[in-house]
């Protein structure tokens, strides 16, 4: 006969209910571990979109994406031109900021050149850009849809592409533009500034910029030795795509990280002593069973088991709501919430250690219970 | 109402003495107190509050143990100047049943498995458990409430349920804490008689704290406590 079982079926209001509770605190350290993890995805979808070998930025940087940078817009004919160079393309990266509907969106735009490296790996609806100018392709989490125009900047751009998945390692989405049309954006000035610029005498500002060149290498060629060629410029830096991934997980997103990691150690701590306290008040709502059941003999394994199995029945029944619960909303989180199967085992399994342990005060309690306790009134 | 006593005492009590505290503080709760109940006797224990009955009880049901004396139990010597067994709960489980002023039925269960939780305790299955937990539950005449939950039992039958998981292993002493407290007269007298009978039937030795005068005369010997000391005996 299972007494934990028949006194959670005698008060299975107040066992749910608490079970609710854990869910929604075990179901936030879930989605903590599932941010995180949406994070470095987030960040390196964009940077493998592209599907380079090597990244060449302006000289000292570690850009495009953890510091600015900015190379002379023929840099892609220099490095094309490089051994084992397969293909190369001028990319430009900014976060930018409009208007639609009446609704503040903030894009990440991507400048790149079509039939070269940079642009969208896949579409998920629409056509890749058949123009070298005012065409989109924009990510469907931007809210935007296939022929919709948008105004980016002073200019107007119709969409008529879409991908799934691609925002920047902010969460903004991205929106895809050839690289005339994303330069443009980036540098050109506004006539205003560019008519004061003409008067005092300047030439006038250029926008063939770009922030990155992405390479690809011929099968058989290691990317090292291309960054190597490449860094022989003096005014530019290289990478190989690792070593981006690389900078992107463990310095632009390493504090964020860092962050997630606390808090979710900080929600399991939390856990931890709301258990406690639950099964502390549970067992001290239970004095009086406890001392009969020990008056009439029961040893001290009827009752360690007895706490010890609402506990871990608590842990398990809360940490499957949580985790339904995560599962259920996570696409509506503002941010990408990625949970992986081991995830969802370690925290299975943390919360099952964490069961234990918190079963220890109200074990201590109930062997310290007297059976003289049962007796009178 | 006289017994014929018979047979060796289910329970023997030698200058059983409790004290608690030292010094200043110390409170002596029993006093030399020498006490036989014999198979199929219905023993009173009366006194005023404070006067050790609880005390008294709670030493022969093992729970507490005494400062100094001499008891048996069921023939067992279990304490002498110490105890002699190191698992009283055992000794409780086979030889002591328990009867409480509150009926103590545990809430989540209903009246079967109440009784039944007593049995597999002593190692029964459960299904065997409660078959035998259904039969008791008759023997007692509440056979008919066997799946209702203590809490929708009358005072009356809660009572014969606590009864019934007392006698669930045929224990040879049966302790109990003011039985009829909570009960009125004419429940109060059923009670009695059941405990009656299950004396006589199982030649059991009960053993009951009391302050109800409304059954002072269904018992075969009163013991009187009263500072700790035996008064007398009637």
């Amino acid at each position: 006969m299972n007494l934990a079982l028949r006194d959670i079926r005698h008060k299975l209001g107040r066992f749910l209910l608490t079970c609710l509770g854990l869910s929604l605190l075990l179901g936030t350290a879930l989605s903590m571990i599932g941010i995180y993890h949406g994070l470095v995805e987030d960040a390196l979808t964009l940077v493998r979109a592209p599907g380079a070998d090597v990244w060449v930025v302006e000289s000292g940087t570690r850009g495009p994406f953890a510091e600015s940078s900015r190379i002379p817009g023929d840099t892609r004919e220099a490095i094309a031109r490089l051994q084992g160079v397969t293909e190369a393309g001028s990319v430009t990266y900014q976060s930018i900021e409009t208007e639609q509907r009446g609704v503040k969106l903030r894009f990440y735009v991507v400048g790149y050149e079509p039939g070269r490296p940079g642009g969208p790996d896949r579409l998920a609806a629409g056509r890749p850009s058949g123009r070298s100018h005012y065409e989109a392709i924009a990510d469907v989490r931007s809210g935007l849809a296939l022929d919709e125009r948008v105004t980016l900047g002073r200019r107007a751009f119709t969409v008529v592409g879409l991908t799934d998945g691609q925002v920047s390692s902010g969460g903004d989405p991205v929106v895809y533009l050839t690289l005339l049309d994303s330069q443009e954006l980036q540098f050109e000035q506004a006539p205003p500034a560019a008519r004061r610029e003409l008067a005092r005498g300047a030439a006038p500002a250029g926008t063939d910029t770009v922030n990155a060149v992405l390479a690809r290498v011929a099968p058989g060629v290691a990317a090292d030795s291309v960054a190597e060629s490449a860094r022989r410029w003096k005014h530019l830096s290289a990478m190989t795509q690792a070593g981006q991934e690389e900078i992107l997980t463990e310095s632009v997103v390493e504090r964020a990280r860092k962050q997630i990691g606390l808090f979710t150690a900080i929600l399991l701590v939390v856990s931890t002593v709301v258990i406690s306290l639950i099964l502390y008040t549970m067992t001290m709502d239970k004095i009086r069973e406890i001392a009969t059941l020990k008056l009439i003999g029961a040893p001290d394994r009827t009752i360690i088991g007895l706490i010890l199995q609402q506990a871990l029945a608590m842990g398990i029944a809360g940490f499957a709501f949580g985790a339904g619960l995560i599962l259920a909303v996570k696409d509506y989180f503002p941010r990408r919430v990625v949970l992986h199967p081991e995830d969802g085992l370690m925290l299975g399994a943390a919360v099952i250690v964490v069961c234990v342990l918190a079963s220890g005060l109200g074990v201590r309690l109930a062997l310290k219970v007297e059976p003289a306790k049962a007796l009178g009134g | 109402m006289d017994t014929p006593i018979s047979g060796t005492p289910l329970v023997r009590l030698r200058t059983i003495s409790k004290h608690f505290g030292e010094g200043d503080s110390r409170v002596d709760a029993l006093v030399d107190v020498g006490i036989e109940v014999h198979p199929g006797q219905v023993v009173g224990l009366l006194g005023p509050s404070g006067s050790g009955k609880t005390t008294l009880l709670n030493v022969v049901g093992c729970i507490q143990e005494p400062s100094a004396g001499w008891m048996e139990l069921d023939g067992d010597v279990v304490y002498d100047g110490r105890w002699l067994r190191s698992d009283l709960r055992r000794l409780r489980l086979e030889k002591i049943g328990f009867i409480f002023q509150f009926h103590n039925l545990l809430p989540f269960l209903d009246a079967t498995e109440n009784v039944a939780v007593a049995l597999t305790l002593a190692g029964l299955d459960t299904a065997e458990a409660k078959s035998r937990a259904v039969e008791l539950l008759e023997y007692l005449e509440v056979g008919h409430r066997r799946n209702a939950f203590p809490a929708v039992l009358s005072g009356g039958e809660a009572q014969r349920v606590a009864i019934a998981r007392a006698l669930a292993n045929r224990p040879r002493i049966i302790l109990a804490d003011e039985p009829t407290a909570a009960l009125d007269s004419q429940r109060a007298a059923i009670v009695m008689d059941l405990l009656r009978k299950v004396a006589t039937e199982q030649r059991a030795a009960i053993l009951a704290v009391t302050h109800d005068e409304k059954i002072f005369d269904r018992f075969d010997r009163i013991f009187h406590l009263r500072d700790g000391r035996l008064d007398d005996q009637t």
